[in-house]
């Protein structure tokens, strides 16, 4: 079966020339979309209008385009990663707009975060909290025979899930006080319920916490909305394992 | 400990434990409040256990907890206000989070114009000057049909913030997975109930019973 055509749509997109000047919206029509396009390639289809009219291609993140890197981003309609649960921007189908639809898109609006170009923000912030502890230092030998280090089911459930988060910002940019804490959970929690993480895990997560509010990070008030946007869709739990292995570690001080 | 309370989790923790301990004193004042359904002498009586010195040591407390908790909920909401200097043109939080969730300061501050009100209207009479019963005091102002509404609208606000308040508490100092979070969601709802519904029956018993 065809695809639908959506014969025109509006887009609001936010152009900014470079970090230091002011940006504005500008508005596009762009014509005969398939509601098979993912959101990223009708972007595409916009830049090659654009370039055909000797204009400046709007500039947006993106890599894999398969929902993994964590690269795209965009604010679509007042939603990060768009309309739709549990998908990046790549992953997200024209299919979810209606044909006539005006569509808004904006970068990710966080003071952590800044406008580098158009739709493209700069998240080495988030690196930079990774830098501070987000990581295994201490010698773990090679790859453990199966079963040689016991760790239960859940633990392990519970890991990876906080492991799926891929960085891309959502939580930031959708929470209303742009607090990095689902971020910064997910990595805690991930490595602190494994026994090769646990040994640093007091370490960690005080540098990580300190890290994240020296670069400007807001406070959480517990919304939920981060686990919501979060395409990964990572639960909130680790904001409070987060929160009791902070407290545990400045217990012990 | 030493930078604790300056992290920003640290400052959740204080908004958490004052934000509880506010909880276990509105606990206390519904009860006392509840006895003015069973008549004069009853409420008064409730009154005059308050005047106890062991509660009279706990006032001062109580007005720290509240001056704590508006202090570092401002310092609170004002770093966040400031992590994000350019807004969005567009927003549809409704999508992803609650109504109170987004706006537990506002809430707050209602809250806080209505307690200045209220301890206009009682607390200071029962202080500071000699009042022979405290039931007609609260009985001939909460007969005023305006102040019975600015009343009720104010219980409801309450129970709108504590609805959010109450599991939030919780989560703030790391008790909470996913099993206690629903538990905790119900129990925050049953508290927002109670609290909503207790201080607004009495302007409405008043309204239509008082004499």
């Amino acid at each position: 079966m065809a695809d639908k055509i959506l014969k025109e749509l509006t887009l609001k997109v936010w152009r900014q020339k470079d970090a230091k000047s002011k940006g504005a919206f500008e508005t596009y029509k762009i014509h005969n979309i398939s509601t098979g396009t993912s959101f990223l390639e009708m972007l595409d289809i916009l830049n090659e209008q654009l370039v055909s009219e000797n204009k400046e291609p709007v500039a947006f993140d993106h890599d894999c385009r398969e929902g993994i890197c964590g690269t795209c981003s965009l604010f679509i309609d007042g939603r990060a990663h768009g309309p739709d649960d549990d998908v990046t921007t790549c992953q997200l189908h024209m299919r979810r707009f209606e044909d006539g639809a005006t569509i808004t898109i904006e970068p990710w609006r966080s003071g952590a975060f800044p406008v580098i170009k158009d739709l493209i923000v700069d998240r080495q912030a988030y690196e930079k909290i990774l830098q501070a502890g987000g990581y295994v230092s201490v010698n773990t030998g090679g790859v453990p025979d199966g079963n040689a280090i016991p760790i239960s089911n859940d633990n392990a459930e519970e890991a990876m899930d906080a492991a799926a988060c891929i960085g891309c910002g959502a939580c930031a940019a959708t929470c209303k006080n742009s607090s990095a804490m689902l971020f910064v959970a997910a990595k805690v929690s991930q490595l602190a319920l494994l026994p090769q993480g646990k040994i640093e895990a007091a370490r960690r997560a005080k540098a990580m916490v300190a890290k994240m509010d020296e670069l400007g990070f807001g406070n959480c008030t517990n919304t939920g909305a981060c686990e919501m946007e979060c395409p990964k869709s990572i639960s909130i739990q680790h904001i409070a394992r987060l929160n009791r292995e902070f407290l545990k570690a400045k217990l012990k001080d | 400990m030493s930078n604790f309370l300056s992290s920003s989790i640290g400052k959740k923790v204080i908004m958490s434990l004052s934000g509880l301990f506010l909880i276990l004193f509105l606990c206390v004042h519904l009860s006392v409040n509840l006895l003015l359904l069973f008549g004069e002498e009853a409420f008064n009586a409730g009154c005059e256990f308050m005047e106890l010195p062991f509660i009279k040591v706990i006032e001062p407390v109580l007005a720290l907890g509240f001056i704590i908790h508006i202090i570092w909920a401002s310092i609170l909401t004002i770093q966040n206000q400031k992590a994000r200097p350019q807004k969005y043109a567009l927003r549809n939080q409704s999508k992803n989070c609650t109504w109170p969730s987004r706006n537990m300061y506002i809430l707050g501050a209602l809250v806080l114009a209505f307690l200045a009100l209220h301890i206009c209207n009682f607390w200071y009479y029962f202080k500071f000057s000699e009042v022979s019963s405290q039931y007609e005091l609260v009985s001939k102002t909460l007969m005023q049909p305006v102040y019975a509404v600015i009343y009720i609208i104010a219980a409801i606000l309450l129970g709108l913030h504590i609805s959010h308040g109450f599991w939030s508490a919780f989560q703030s100092i790391g008790f909470s997975n996913d099993i206690w979070r629903k538990r905790l969601e119900y129990v925050a709802y049953f508290f927002a109930i109670v609290f909503a519904v207790g201080f607004s029956i009495l302007p409405i018993y008043f309204l239509i019973f008082g004499k």
